[in-house]
């Protein structure tokens, strides 16, 4: 079944086209890695399916509705969930209050026992249960990245936005972090994923897709794309318009 | 359910205070159950959401002169409705422009608000009804507006208690630290907003509404009086405008401080209330309860 229909969608600042007629679909389950150099766009694109920004034009059909242009928490009840690049957690709030919220707002609307039960697992998802009830502003950087993505598997999700949530881990870390998604995955969550460490993609890609200048250079095969001559061209940074 | 106990036993006792007093004192509890009542409904909305809101005496203004406006054509009860009334449909129209303004716009929109108010009720009086002050007669004694007064502060902190348990508190105090994570939590924030800050400023109004037969006169000038609102935000900053007894803590002390000043030092009195801002702001941040915490949780360190 599609679950995701993003058919030609076009976001710009200004002038520059940071996204530029945009257009896959990704069957229910399966995981797609978002490649292609700084500022190709990547960002705006997640930003454009969880609402944070309304495209310029073009449709994004999830589950059979459009919600191009929805109200961001429109789109969350609807089934997506995400990560930033940067790091945003309520540092306020305890671990598990943070976690709550999407168990209490997003997809599935628990209240009471069923909404902790939910927060709580995703928290042993991540490892961090043993510190619920701790200050969320109290985290070092790893554990703050850890209680995002607890955060957005508390929403359980259909569709799972990743903006570059292996980056910065140690390599224990990035085993661990490979090992989770492949669990989330296994368990039928649709995840698309921003990555710029190669190993993790091909460990947890068997599709990928290639950003340059707002454009889809290549959508594939993982091995097919990664040797593909316009994406290596777009790494090396001499491919003006492939 | 201990700590329930000791609210309940608290307010007893406090509503038994006028069978002791002097008129004189029954006045000071009057203005301290006030600006409790006014700081603790402030912070219902401000508190939990980090937006500062100046428009206290905006609704305040409103809801005292609407009494003044009403009292002698509608019995007491359904005045004090009409103005909860009218607060509410106030804060709706406000709230609905208003809360998409973020920071710095909000507070200055607000602190406008209350002037736009103020003088829109001038030009109607001066130009339509060619009075401008009004009279309150009302056969309320100082017992009474007290007794009402301290109820409203136990509805404004029993609101907030109750708010702070359900899904709309846990809403705010996501909106408070990041809106742009409230929203992908799926959080409705115009909604959320909308409905805290009118709960706020009915209760605000509500406040303004009971305190105004003390006045017996009434104008503009006398009852949209912007110190009414820098001491509200002063007070719940001060003791703590995210805990629920906060505002309580910040006002009592402060509103026998600025009695004292205002009646010792009539001509400077303003200059220590920007002063106390100033110091609020910068020496106690998150407020005084933060602030206790905080000193406890170093000594309990050392003790070890
Ligand atoms: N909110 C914004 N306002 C203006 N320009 C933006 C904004 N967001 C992104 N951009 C620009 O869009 C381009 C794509 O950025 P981004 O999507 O963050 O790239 P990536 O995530 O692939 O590194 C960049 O040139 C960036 O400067
Ligand atoms: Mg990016």
């Amino acid at each position: 079944m599609t679950l995701l229909h993003v058919d030609t969608v076009s976001r710009s600042f200004g002038g520059l086209k940071a996204v530029d007629q945009v257009s896959f679909e990704m069957e229910s389950g399966t995981i797609l890695g978002l490649l292609g150099p700084n500022g190709s766009g990547k960002t705006t694109l997640l930003n454009l399916i969880s609402g944070f920004l309304a495209p310029s034009s073009g449709r994004i059909i999830f589950n059979g509705r459009n919600l191009a242009g929805a109200r961001v928490d429109k789109i969350a009840r609807a089934g997506i969930a995400r990560t930033f690049q940067l790091v945003r957690i309520l540092p306020s709030l305890t671990l598990l209050e943070n976690v709550m919220l999407p168990a209490v707002f997003g997809h599935r609307a628990h209240w009471g026992k069923e909404a902790e039960r939910v927060a709580r697992e995703a928290l042993e998802k991540t490892g961090l249960t043993d510190r619920a009830g701790a200050s969320a502003g109290d985290l070092n950087y790893i554990d703050q990245k850890r209680l995002e993505l607890a955060r957005a598997l508390a929403a359980e999700p259909e569709l799972l936005l990743l903006d570059e949530w292996l980056a910065g881990l140690n390599p224990t870390e990035l085993q661990e972090g490979i090992r989770l998604i492949e669990s989330l995955s296994g368990s039928g969550i649709t995840i698309i994923m921003v990555e710029h460490i190669m190993e993790a993609v091909r460990a947890l890609c068997p599709r990928c897709a290639v950003m340059n200048a707002g454009r889809l250079i290549a959508d594939g095969e993982t091995s097919a794309v990664l040797s593909d001559k316009a994406v290596i061209a777009a790494y090396l940074g001499d491919a003006e318009d492939a | 359910m201990i700590r329930l106990a000791i609210a309940l036993l608290g307010l007893v006792a406090l509503a038994l205070v006028p069978l002791f007093v002097s008129e004189y004192e029954l006045g000071l509890m009057i203005g301290m159950a006030t600006y409790v009542a006014l700081a603790s409904a402030w912070a219902l909305f401000s508190g939990q959401t980090n937006y500062i809101s100046l428009a206290t005496v905006a609704f305040y203004g409103t809801g005292a002169y609407t009494v003044a406006v009403l009292n002698e054509s509608l019995p007491y009860p359904a005045v004090l409705l009409c103005a909860a009334l009218i607060g509410a449909g106030m804060a709706l129209l406000v709230g609905l422009s208003t809360l998409r303004l973020s920071g710095i716009y909000f507070v200055i929109f607000t602190f406008g608000l209350a002037e736009l108010v103020r003088q829109l009720i001038t030009w109607y009086e001066v130009s339509i009804t060619g009075t401008l002050g009004r009279y309150i007669f009302l056969d309320l004694t100082a017992r009474d507006i007290y007794w009402q007064m301290l109820a409203l502060a136990a509805v404004a902190i029993g609101l907030t208690a109750w708010i702070n348990r359900t899904r709309l508190g846990l809403a705010l105090r996501a909106i408070g630290d990041d809106e742009v994570v409230a929203a992908h939590s799926g959080i409705h924030l115009a909604r959320t907003k909308l409905i805290a800050f009118t709960l706020s400023a009915t209760l605000i109004t509500l406040v303004g509404a009971v305190a105004s037969p003390r006045w017996v006169y009434v104008e503009p000038l006398i009852v949209f009086n912007p110190t009414v609102s820098f001491l509200t935000v002063i007070m719940a900053l001060l003791g703590g405008a995210n805990r629920l007894w906060g505002p309580l803590v910040g006002a009592v002390p402060l509103f026998l401080l600025f009695e004292w000043l205002s009646v010792n030092f009539p001509d400077t009195y303003p200059i220590f209330l920007g002063l106390l801002f100033i110091a609020v702001v910068f020496v106690l941040p998150n407020g005084l309860l933060a602030g206790l915490d905080d000193l406890r949780a170093r000594f309990g360190r050392r003790g070890k």
